[in-house]
C-alpha cells in the first residue's frame, strides 16, 4: 500500500487534475468577487455551489485513493457544467434575454472580462466544469473495465 | 516525489499564486488611480459635487456614499471626526454612489434640501433614522418622509424640487464617475485621490493622518 502510494498512478493522476482544475477555478472565481470585486451574479453564485465542493471533495478522494470519488464528484461536475452551459448561452444571446431569471441585483449578462473576444467569465467556468467532467468520465470508464 | 508532496506543492503554489496576484491587482489600481487624480482630477470632484469644510483644505476626502447604505452611515461620523479634530485642513467631498434599490430616491431628497441650505442637517436625519426607513438594505422611499421635518424643511418644496432633471443627471454622472473608478461598493473613499489599501476605520484614519502629515 505504501509503495504503490509512490509510483506513478495514472487514475490518482486524472483526480490529481481535476483537483488542480477545481483549486484553481475556486480560487479565480474569488479573485473576482474578493479581489476585482466583481459583485457574482445569481447564475455565478449556483456554479460555485458547484464548484467549491469540488476542490474539497476531489482532495478527499487523493488521500488515500478512493476509486468512489467518480461516484460522489460527478454529480457535483454534471450540475455545474449545466448552469455554466445555461449561462454561457444566455451571455451569448443563443437563449433571449426574457427567459433570464435575474431580474433584480446583478445582471447575469453584464461583461466583465473578454479576452480575445470570447474568453468571459461563464466561458472560463464552462470550460473548467467540462474538462473536470470529461476526466471524471474518463477515469470512470477506466475503473469499470 | 511522494503525492503528498504534489498536492501541498500544488495548494501552495495556487495559494501564492492568488495573493500575489491580489497584491499586484492592487497596486496596479493604486497607480491607476493616483494617475486620474493627476490627469483627471475631474473625475473626484465635479463642480456640483456638495463639500463641507474649508476651502484652504489641503487633504481632500471624496466619498462615494449611498444614503441608504449603513456602514456610509457609520462612516459618515467617523468623518466628521476627522473633521472635528483638524480644523480646516480637511474638506470633505461628497459623491454618490446610490447602489441600493430605491436610493436615488433619497439622493434627491438631499439635492432638493440642499436647495433650502439644509444639506448636511438632512444628511444627519437621514442616517440618524436609516434603520427605519432603510431595515435590512429594503430602502423605503415612503418612510423617510416621517422624519424630514427634523430637518426644518420645507416638504412641499422637496416634493417639488426633487423631480428637478438637474438632480438625475448629477447622479447618472457620479455613477459614471463611480464607474470609472471602479467604485463597487460604498462607502468608497478618496484621500487627495488615494484609495484606501484595504476598507476600514483604521485604514482610513492612517490615511488622512499621513495627508496631513505630508502635507502641513
Amino acid at each position: 500500500m505504501a509503495r504503490s502510494a509512490q509510483k506513478s498512478d495514472p487514475n490518482w493522476n486524472i483526480v490529481f487534475l481535476c483537483w488542480l482544475i477545481a483549486g484553481i477555478s475556486t480560487l479565480g472565481s474569488l479573485f473576482f468577487s474578493e479581489i476585482m470585486l466583481f459583485a457574482p451574479c445569481v447564475l455565478c453564485w449556483y456554479q460555485r455551489i458547484f464548484m467549491f465542493p469540488l476542490a474539497i471533495i476531489l482532495l478527499v478522494g487523493l488521500f488515500p485513493f478512493d476509486k468512489n470519488i467518480v461516484k460522489y464528484a460527478l454529480p457535483f461536475a454534471a450540475g455545474g457544467w449545466l448552469v455554466a452551459l445555461y449561462h454561457a448561452l444566455l451571455y451569448s444571446g443563443v437563449i433571449p434575454e426574457s427567459l433570464q431569471p435575474c431580474a433584480q441585483g446583478v445582471s447575469c449578462k453584464e461583461v466583465y472580462i473578454n479576452l480575445l473576444g470570447f474568453i468571459t467569465i461563464p466561458m472560463l467556468s464552462l470550460m473548467a466544469f467540462s474538462a473536470i467532467m470529461a476526466l471524471l468520465l474518463i477515469l470512470r470508464r477506466r475503473l469499470s473495465v | 516525489m511522494k503525492k503528498r508532496d504534489v498536492v501541498l506543492i500544488a495548494a501552495v503554489v495556487l495559494i501564492l499564486a492568488f495573493v500575489l496576484a491580489g497584491y499586484f491587482y492592487k497596486s496596479r489600481q493604486a497607480k491607476n488611480i493616483a494617475f486620474m487624480a493627476r490627469e483627471n482630477a475631474s473625475t473626484f470632484v465635479r463642480d456640483h459635487s456638495p463639500s463641507y469644510g474649508s476651502d484652504d483644505a489641503k487633504v481632500y476626502i471624496v466619498e462615494f456614499l449611498d444614503p441608504a447604505c449603513e456602514t456610509c452611515s457609520v462612516f459618515h461620523f467617523y468623518v466628521k471626526g476627522f473633521l472635528a479634530a483638524h480644523p480646516g485642513r480637511i474638506k470633505l467631498v461628497v459623491r454618490y454612489a446610490p447602489f441600493h434599490d430605491n436610493a436615488d430616491y433619497f439622493v434627491k431628497i438631499l439635492e432638493a434640501a440642499r436647495k433650502q441650505g439644509k444639506y448636511w442637517e438632512t444628511m444627519e436625519v437621514m442616517y440618524q433614522s436609516q434603520s427605519y426607513w432603510a431595515s435590512h438594505h429594503n430602502p423605503q422611499p415612503k418612510l423617510v418622509w416621517k422624519f424630514l421635518p427634523m430637518a426644518g424643511l420645507d416638504l412641499k418644496k422637496i416634493a417639488k424640487d426633487m423631480n428637478d432633471p438637474a438632480i438625475a443627471k448629477l447622479i447618472e454622472q457620479d455613477l459614471a464617475d463611480a464607474r470609472a473608478l471602479n467604485v463597487r461598493k460604498t462607502p468608497e473613499f478618496f484621500v487627495n485621490g488615494k484609495p484606501l489599501p484595504s476598507f476600514g476605520y483604521e485604514q482610513l484614519k492612517q490615511l488622512v493622518e499621513s495627508e496631513i502629515e505630508a502635507n502641513y
